[in-house]
Formats: structure tokens, sequence, C-alpha cells
């Protein structure tokens, strides 16, 4: 019934100020949109704003090992931007407005202080392409302020786990998802036996990690197991390919029999070196060769090719998966406000931790949030550089809830007590 | 004998020439269309039409076949009959489906690329005009008087009401994800939107623009996330719907008034579209990823035959002769 008179009244009144609150507030859909005969007149009532607030950690990273690989400066940025602009065309009918902020810096103190401070003076949805540590460092500066907070990129597991936040949603996928992604299909494949290959950073034995737990999970055995040194000035990474293409053999040699190489190499030190080049003409796969994410450029399953062509024309160049993890924060806050009609913090954040809450993320079904630790579900990508090579869950990983659920830490291990939710829990 | 005979090949001309009819298939993958003759279930010819066809219908009596050659920006106009290519429509950029007037003029195209939907003169080949909508236009349905157009936004998750005598957006109703098809039953009083994420068809209400029910689907051994209605077709005496429900390879039978599911039917994998034959005897169904279509009895709701066709069948119609 209320929505019914809040339509009314929308429809009521249109012609009449239009110009006067678009010039007001810069609704963008007049500003250079549609001419004449296709403009839409706008509510005469101002709409209601939904400000989100993207902060991004600038630190440096060291550099890829292909020039391909080289990140844009607007990583993420702009898939915030095509969200915002896609949350605006719903907006417009529903007499919403969204609106983005940026915060960047590259000192996390800097970023929870300058967030404090905007929060304080009235944003209340934070989408952040941060650091692990500096997502908690966020949520807990923000503990029991009207704030949530979107892990749109950190796919560290203790997020999601022992360290869970009661004010964090995660729209990137988590490492263990990522891992039981790929080992699914490796499974699928009956390349079941492993040669597992490490890098020294952090992140790469935190990937490792997951393989191996995925190993055991889908019965995969890593018949092999070795770390490969990266040195500053290494004689293995550096040097031209004459150089690798001694050492790469070489490292390889001797395993014991493999189906596959599994790398570990999040950091992008040596992982490339290894396809082609390996003793054993085995496959690659992990963070280099076949590899999961969340998003994969050249996806055009599910309508994506529109998805794909609408980022390629407002971003000038092909979606990275922190683009898509972004854009996911940013559409899931529009998807709620569009549902509840509302702009006000606490009906859009009830709505995304309902049972009822689901957003549409161009991946063949819907998207959800699990209850129990705020990780958004979705089906992972598999990928070579230039193609999708498939999507997990894969066939027969069966689950008595959801598929979706085969992939990362499920409700039965999770280390994460969060408070309990109101609403009934999810099945 | 012989008079019994007589009489036999009597009924078996009569019931040729009432069931005669073609039916034309989009593949979407080959950039053809398959067609298939009525009388032998055979495809007959492959013709090579404009890339990524989609949406198919026929237009001036059935004389004018219309496809949405997506990655080519155009609506091409083939003779249904003899297959020869008589024209291009501008179309605005990625045409998927459309839908025409009642009266056979306008065509109404969905931009899926573009978050408009053009109006284009068939007999001119002119746009008449644009109208703004939500994101990743996609169905397009009118109703029988052909006043009310209603157009179904892909990620917005709106029908968006058009009227037809000022083409500008008048109601806007919020429907599940991704809704991917709008069918306006027989009398008009009701237009049902497919939305395909969201696993639900939404009945909407044309006088008030208010949702009045919801079709949801349950089939044993599918997993709820397989079933995404995609496709709507209503019978003219406006008692059943058919609904093609996607990668559940199955249509779903409904009764209108109840919008109870009567029935699942197995069909071929990822069924996307739907058409009757004129008679409406028979319904032809698009099957994806298995590269055929299905035929379904409506009246014993029985899948009869699978006719393979090209790669990813799309669209179907059928014409009269």
């Amino acid at each position: 019934m209320e929505e019914c008179e809040a339509r009314r009244r929308i429809h009521r009144s249109r012609a009449v100020c239009a110009l006067a609150i678009a010039l007001a507030v810069g609704v963008p859909w007049l500003m250079g949109g549609p001419s004449g005969a296709h403009a839409q007149s706008p509510p005469a009532t101002p709409p209601g704003i939904i400000d989100i607030l993207l902060i991004r950690e600038t630190a440096a990273k060291p550099a890829p090992l292909s020039l391909l690989d080289i990140p844009p400066q607007d990583e993420g940025l702009a898939g915030a931007k095509l969200a915002i602009a896609d949350n605006n065309n719903t907006g417009r009918f529903l007499n919403q407005q969204f609106r983005l902020d940026v915060l960047a810096d590259a000192a996390p103190d800097v970023l929870v202080a300058e967030a404090q401070k905007r929060v304080a003076q009235g944003q209340r949805f934070l989408v952040l392409a941060v650091q692990p540590r500096t997502v908690l460092m966020l949520a807990d500066a923000l503990k029991g302020q009207d704030a949530l907070l979107f892990n749109a990129g950190a796919p560290d597991e203790n997020l999601r786990e022992e360290d869970c936040r009661a004010n964090v949603l995660h729209t990137g996928p988590s490492r263990t998802m990522l891992a039981d992604a790929l080992a699914q299909y490796l499974v699928w494949k009956q390349w079941r036996r492993w040669f597992l290959i490490v890098g020294p950073q952090p992140e790469d034995m935190a990937f490792a990690a997951a393989m191996r737990r995925a190993a055991t999970r889908f019965g995969a055995r890593i018949v092999e197991d070795r770390a490969f040194p990266v040195e500053t000035g290494s004689r293995r990474a550096d040097g031209g390919h004459e150089q690798i293409q001694q050492q790469i053999p070489l490292f390889t040699q001797n395993a014991a029999a493999h189906d596959v190489v599994v790398v570990a190499d999040e950091a992008g030190q040596f992982g490339e070196y290894l396809p082609f080049r390996t003793w054993d003409a085995r496959p690659v796969a992990g963070t280099q060769g076949l590899t999961p994410a969340s998003w994969h450029p050249a996806l055009e399953q599910w309508g994506a090719t529109q998805f794909q062509n609408r980022f390629a024309r407002s971003a000038g160049r092909t979606m990275r998966p922190q683009d898509y993890d972004v854009w996911l924060a940013v559409r899931s806050l529009g998807e709620a406000a569009a549902r509840t009609r509302a702009t006000d913090f606490s009906a859009i954040a009830a709505r995304l931790r309902s049972p009822e809450f689901e957003v549409a993320g161009f991946k063949g079904q819907k998207l959800t949030f699990r209850d129990w630790n705020g990780q958004l579900r979705e089906p992972i990508l598999l990928g070579t550089p230039k193609l999708p090579v498939t999507v997990s869950p894969q066939p027969g990983f069966l689950h008595q809830f959801s598929e979706l659920d085969t992939l990362g830490i499920d409700r039965p291990e999770t280390k994460c007590r969060l408070p309990a939710r109101a609403g009934p829990a999810a099945k | 004998m012989l008079s019994r005979l007589a009489a036999c090949a009597a009924l078996l001309l009569s019931t040729a020439t009432a069931d005669a009819f073609t039916a034309y298939v989009t593949n979407e993958k080959d950039n053809t269309v398959s067609v298939i003759d009525g009388t032998t279930m055979t495809v007959t010819k492959t013709i090579k039409v404009g890339q990524r066809p989609r949406g198919i219908t026929l237009a001036k009596n059935g004389e004018w076949l219309l496809i949405c050659a997506s990655d080519d920006n155009t609506v091409q106009v083939f003779n249904a009959r003899t297959l020869e290519f008589i024209k291009n429509l501008p179309s605005g950029p990625d045409p998927e489906l459309f839908v025409l007037h009642p009266t056979g003029n306008p065509l109404y195209i969905a931009n899926e690329d573009d978050n408009i939907v053009t109006v284009v003169d068939i007999d001119s080949g002119k746009v008449l005009t644009e109208i703004s909508v939500g994101v990743e236009p996609e169905g397009m349905g009118i109703n029988p008087a052909g006043t009310v157009l209603v157009n179904t936004s892909e990620t917005t998750n709106m029908a968006h009401f058009i009227d037809t005598a000022t083409n500008q957006t008048t109601d806007h109703v919020l429907v599940d994800a991704r809704p991917r098809y709008a069918e306006f039953t027989p009398d008009g009083s009701q237009v049902w939107v497919s939305s395909e994420i969201g696993g639900t068809v939404s009945v909407i209400d044309v006088q008030t623009r208010q949702p009045i029910g919801k079709v949801s689907f349950q089939i044993n051994g599918v997993n709820a996330d397989a079933i995404q209605p995609v496709g709507v077709r209503i019978t003219r005496d406006g008692k059943r719907a058919f609904i093609a429900l996607g990668p559940a390879n199955r249509v779903a039978v409904v009764d209108v008034a109840t919008l109870k599911v009567e029935r699942y039917l197995l069909v071929g994998q990822r069924v996307w579209q739907l058409a009757f034959t004129p008679d409406e005897k028979q319904l032809f169904t698009t099957n994806g990823t298995s590269n055929d279509v299905s035929i379904i009895d409506v009246e014993k709701l029985r899948v009869t035959k699978s006719v393979k066709v090209g790669r990813y069948p799309w669209g179907v119609v059928v014409a009269p002769f």
C-alpha cells in the first residue's frame, strides 16, 4: 500500500521542477543523458540519497613478471563507478540516487582516521579495496557504529573465520573458495596427483595451505611439495629466457609421478615461468596457468557480454576480478535499497543480512550471503588468460543446502562466532 | 474399401493443409536460421543471417521474417516464403527481443546494451523514437489492444509499462532478479514476467500495475538454482501457460487461474523460447545447449519429437504456411 502511494506520488508530478532538481543535485541521467523523445521525466520529490564510500589502499606492489599484468590505476574503482551507474539507472525509477565517494591512501592509519571522520559525517556504507590487516583495523575502528563494510578483495581466510567481524560482508571469494573451485575441476579431470610448488610470501603459503586442504577434501594427493626460492636478484627469477629455460626444468626435475603442477605464487614472482618449462610435460594450475577467480574478462555466458561491454565503455579496459568484487558490493547495496525502497542504514543493512536477500551477478544463479560469516556465495570461474575454461562448483559435488557451499569453509567447520542475528537462521 | 481409402486420403490431405506450417529457429552461435517444415518436421533449409541472431518474429501477415542480428546492431527482414533477404531495419545497438504492434506496425525493439527501447516503422525503416528504460532491457510484450507495452530490464529487475500513445514509461514494477520475458494474457488483463535468476514468474495486473501473484517451481531432483524461467506462452483461451525453465531442461505447464504448475515436461538442455503452431496443437521449444528443438503435443502434454538444428538455438516463430 505504501509502495503504491509512493509510486503514485512519483508519477503525479514529473515534469514540473525537473530541471531545477537535476541541476541542484546533479542527477547523472539528465546530465549528458538522452534528449528529447526518450528523456525520462524525473520525480518532483528530491531523491533519497545513498552514499557509498570506496576505500582504496594504494601501497606499491612488486612489479609483475609480465608487462601485460601491470594493474590499471583504477582497479576496483572502475567497478564501483559502473555499479553506481547501474544502481542509478534503477534508482531513477524508485526515486533513489547513489553517490560514490573515494578515499585513497597508501597508509592504513590515514585511511582509518579518515574513514572514522566520514562515518561521523554520515557515511554508512564502506567498500574496501584494501589489505587484509586494514580490513580488520577499519572493522574494529567502526565497531558498534552505523556502518557496514564490504571486503571486496582480501581473500584471507582469517577475515571470515577466527577474525570475522559482525560489521563486514565479503563480496570477493575467500582463498579456500578459490582453491576448492580449482580442486573440484582437477579431480573432475582425474588429475589427482599434484606437484605443489610454493613461493616464499605469506600469501603463497596461505594459498598452498588452501590447496592442501582442498586435496584432502576432494580426494587428490600432493605427491611432491617444493618451495620455490625467490630472492631479490635471485638467479632463478631473474635473467632472460635463456636462464629461465635452464632453471625451471632443473627445479622441476625428479618429482614423483604427477598429473598437474599446482603453483602457489600470489605475488606473481615466478609462477608464469612454469608453463611449458616443467621437466615433465604437465599442465600448470593455481595462481598461474589455469587460475580460479571471481571474474574473467572474456566471460560471455549468462548475459555477461552486455556487462563486459558496459564496463569496457565506461572504463576503457577489460574487467578484473577486483572490479567485479567491488561492483558486486555496490550492486548488493543497490539491490537492498531497491527491494526495501529505503535509503536508511538500518533497513538496507537488515535486508542485506536477511535470508530474502539475493543479487544477480552474471553467473547464472542468484548470489546470497552466508549468514554465519557474511561471505557471498558465488560460482568461481576457472580460466586461462584468454578464455574461461569452466565454472565451479563442478557437476557431482553435492551439498545438502547449496552446492555453492561446497566451495570454501562450510557452516559446520567455521570458526566464526558472530552474535546471533535477527531473523530465522538460513538453511 | 476404396471409398474408405479415398476418405482416408481426403482426411490426410485436409489435415495436411490445415496443419501446414513452417517453423523458423535462430541459431545464436551459427548466425543462421533453421527452417523446419511442419509436415515432415525436418529442417529443410538453413539460411545465413546476421551475427548472433536472437529474437525472431513475423510481420505483414506472416510474409516478412524479422530477425534481431544482435552483433550487427540491426533487424534483418527476410521474405518468409522465399527466404530472400529484403532489407535491414535500424534497431539501435544490440537488439535482443522485439514485439510488433498488433496492427502490424511499429516494431518495439529492446536494446540490451543501451538501456533503451527503439520504436521503428517497419515500412519506412525509420526510427520513430527511443524510450529510456532500465539496465539491459530484454523482454517485450504488448497487450492485444496495442495500448500498453511492457519491457523488462534484466539488471534493474523491473517491468516498465509504456503508454504506446505517448511512448513514455508510466509505471515501473519491481519483479524478481533478471526478468527475461513479458507475455500478456489474451484478454490483456495480466502480464506475466519471468525472472530467470529469481526463479519465478510474476503476474502483474495491467489495470492497477500491481503484482497479484507469483508462479514458483519445484522439481524433484533438480536444484532450485537450475530452475530459471525464460520464455512464456499462454494459450489463446487464456487457460494454460507454458514456461521454459532454462537449465532445468523442462517446460512447466501452469494453470492460469490458480497459478499452479500442472506438469513439468522434460525437453532439451537450457530451454529458452517457445512458439505455438498456428492451430495451437503443438509447441516448439528452443534448447540452447543441446542444439535442438523439442515439439510438445499441447493437448496430451507430451514431448513428441526433437529436431536437431544449429548451435545455440535461441528464438523460434511459426508461420501458417
